[in-house]
């Protein structure tokens, strides 16, 4: 592969300003490439020949309602669907001129850390097909890893972003809760969904922030940057802090995955950077309270998929109740299934308090465990997940095995902060993620300092573009 | 450890059917889910504030501008049913009670 495919989407934007490069030749080099597309990373690719606006193109997570192009949030019970309207994200994109090229599998209702809870099969990891790009978002960042995408956009619920950021080796960002409208984007957890960026480097995913982000009258707990997206140029740390919170960075790591850490940890030194341990003391809870937040709020949001308005309908013949719940027991998939089955449990008369109600006291304490860290800390850092990428199968029969590649991500998830992942190394020869955490509203100090160490790591990852 | 009883109860209550076989590896899956849960329990948070939304807002308004909806024609076209006007479902009377 050479060319304008080789190019970051930065550098293909400029290219196309100083017309070095054709919008239209930079989409027909990437449609052709997505067409060829063997790791099914996709549910649609465009057949337009010129890209709708000139710029760079992007991938877009099946389950952002694209107005007539099937948003499928990776469910049987969606299959087919062509919403009549636009995410509001999607749109923003496209006003900031990047045309959407094509759109990504995902784990069902995104609901996943391996993709292979998708309805329509599983995608596979371009830096080796045995394993899993993990998930939920696992298309969108293996489609950016394969070189298929300049970029693409995902959602993070509880590490949705981040985690395949890490297992495919680029760039994942989940912003501050309300950065970018959720409006358009079939809900999994409503208090907790949030779009973002992937990309193959650091000033890629503030580009792609820049352009999504927005306060937005159709999504009420929207609120947009309160400063434009700054493009990142930081040439080293100091004078910064970054805690390493000791509950999120030994137990349950993989030791390659604590090696790589360990030395990025090194290079933050190197770059005038302090280092020193902090302390999250509810962190080790996050897992669990996720576990019955989102659960409760999917419960709450999936009772829309009915057989009445869209999607698919079974047991028509019927009565009403049996009709919605054939359509459910063939639409939904297993792990939809049971955390629906979950939340509901935990809403139920008689368990709301001991469940919901803690959980969301937990949130709090999580909350202000972090509010603590910053008070001393600029970041607290952790590694993204806590392995690399595991073979396909390798932890579909148990649940809690799965849940736990989301030990290190949850947190920051509970507590709305956003968080950048950054490939940081090889361990066995899969890609690392290193995370790295700001207040509310910190992306720009976030993506400068990942900036500064996306430059010391020198992360290569062109194998896997190859 | 969660029954079957309950598991089914839980599955009525989200309107969803189950077979045999599901309500059984559901149970035994949802136990191990729940019982790992459990360990919030261990956690003191008498007098904690609970959170359902993490960044501090309120009141957010706009301004009442009436503004086109979306036309009853594209709004009823994906519906697997449609009708003039409306989504048509079957009778809640047909079949069985509604009940749970």
């Amino acid at each position: 592969m050479s060319g304008v495919l080789d190019l970051t989407a930065a550098q293909a934007l400029e290219r196309i300003r100083t017309s070095d490069l054709d919008a239209s030749e930079l989409w027909s080099a990437y449609r052709e490439r997505a067409l060829a597309d063997d790791l099914h990373c996709f549910t649609w690719v465009s057949d337009a020949d010129a890209p709708p606006v000139d710029g760079v193109p992007v991938a877009v997570k099946d389950l952002f309602c694209t107005e007539g192009v099937v948003s499928q949030a990776g469910s049987r019970i969606l299959e087919g669907y062509k919403p009549p309207y636009t995410a509001t994200a999607v749109k923003n994109m496209e006003r900031a001129g990047i045309p959407m090229l094509a759109k990504t599998h995902q784990d069902e209702f995104a609901m996943g850390s391996s993709n292979e809870n998708c309805a329509f099969g599983p995608v596979l990891n371009p830096w080796d097909r045995t394993r899993v790009p993990g998930g939920s978002s696992g298309g969108s960042a293996a489609a950016v890893a394969a070189g298929l995408v300049p970029w693409s956009i995902g959602t993070d619920t509880g590490g949705s972003i981040r985690q395949p950021a890490a297992l495919c080796g680029i760039v994942g960002l989940k912003p501050t809760y309300g950065a970018v409208s959720r409006y358009g984007m079939i809900a999994f957890a409503s208090s907790l969904d949030q779009a973002g960026p992937f990309t193959r480097d650091v000033t890629d995913a503030a580009l792609l922030l820049g352009a999504m982000a927005g306060r937005d009258p159709a999504d009420s707990t929207s609120l947009g940057l309160p400063e434009p997206v700054a493009i990142p140029s930081a040439t080293d740390l100091r004078g910064l802090r970054f805690g390493v919170p000791e509950e999120l960075s030994g137990e349950g790591i993989e030791p390659g995955v604590l090696d790589a850490f360990q030395a990025t940890l090194d290079q933050i030194r190197e770059l005038g950077g302090t280092v020193e341990t902090c302390r999250l003391p509810h962190a080790p809870h996050g897992l669990a309270a996720y576990y019955l937040i989102a659960p409760a709020e999917c419960s709450s949001n999936l009772a829309r998929f009915d057989g009445v308005r869209y999607g698919m309908r079974n047991g028509g013949g019927g009565s009403l109740l049996e009709m919605y719940t054939e359509t459910r027991a063939g639409g939904f998939g297993d792990e939809v299934k049971r955390r629906i089955m979950l939340g509901t449990y935990a809403l139920s008369s008689g368990y709301y308090d001991a469940y919901y109600g803690r959980a969301q006291k937990v949130r709090t304490k999580i909350a202000e465990d972090f509010d603590a860290a910053f008070s001393t800390f600029d970041f607290v850092v952790t590694p993204t997940a806590p392995g690399v990428a595991f073979e396909l199968g390798a932890k579909t029969a148990d649940p809690l095995a799965m849940y736990l590649n989301d030990y290190c991500t949850v947190p920051m998830s509970l507590a709305g902060i956003p968080a950048i992942s950054i490939p940081n190394g090889l361990s066995d020869g899969l890609p690392v993620g290193f995370q790295i955490a700001g207040p509310a509203f910190s992306e720009n100090k976030i993506l400068d300092a990942a900036f500064a160490l996306e430059q010391a790591i020198g992360f290569d990852g062109s194998a896997a573009r190859s | 450890m969660l029954s079957r009883e309950q598991v089914l109860y839980v599955a009525r209550l989200a309107r969803l059917e189950l077979t045999d076989a599901e309500v059984d590896k559901h149970a035994g899956e949802l136990s191990k889910v729940v019982d790992w849960i459990e360990k919030i329990g261990e956690l003191d948070l008498e007098g904690v504030e609970p959170t359902s939304h993490v960044v501090h807002v309120e009141n957010v308004l706009r301004e009442d501008v009436p503004h086109e909806s979306l036309p009853a024609p594209i709004a009823l076209d994906q519906a697997p049913d449609p009708a003039p006007g409306g989504f048509r479902v079957p009778s809640p009377g047909a079949g069985q009670e509604m009940s749970a």
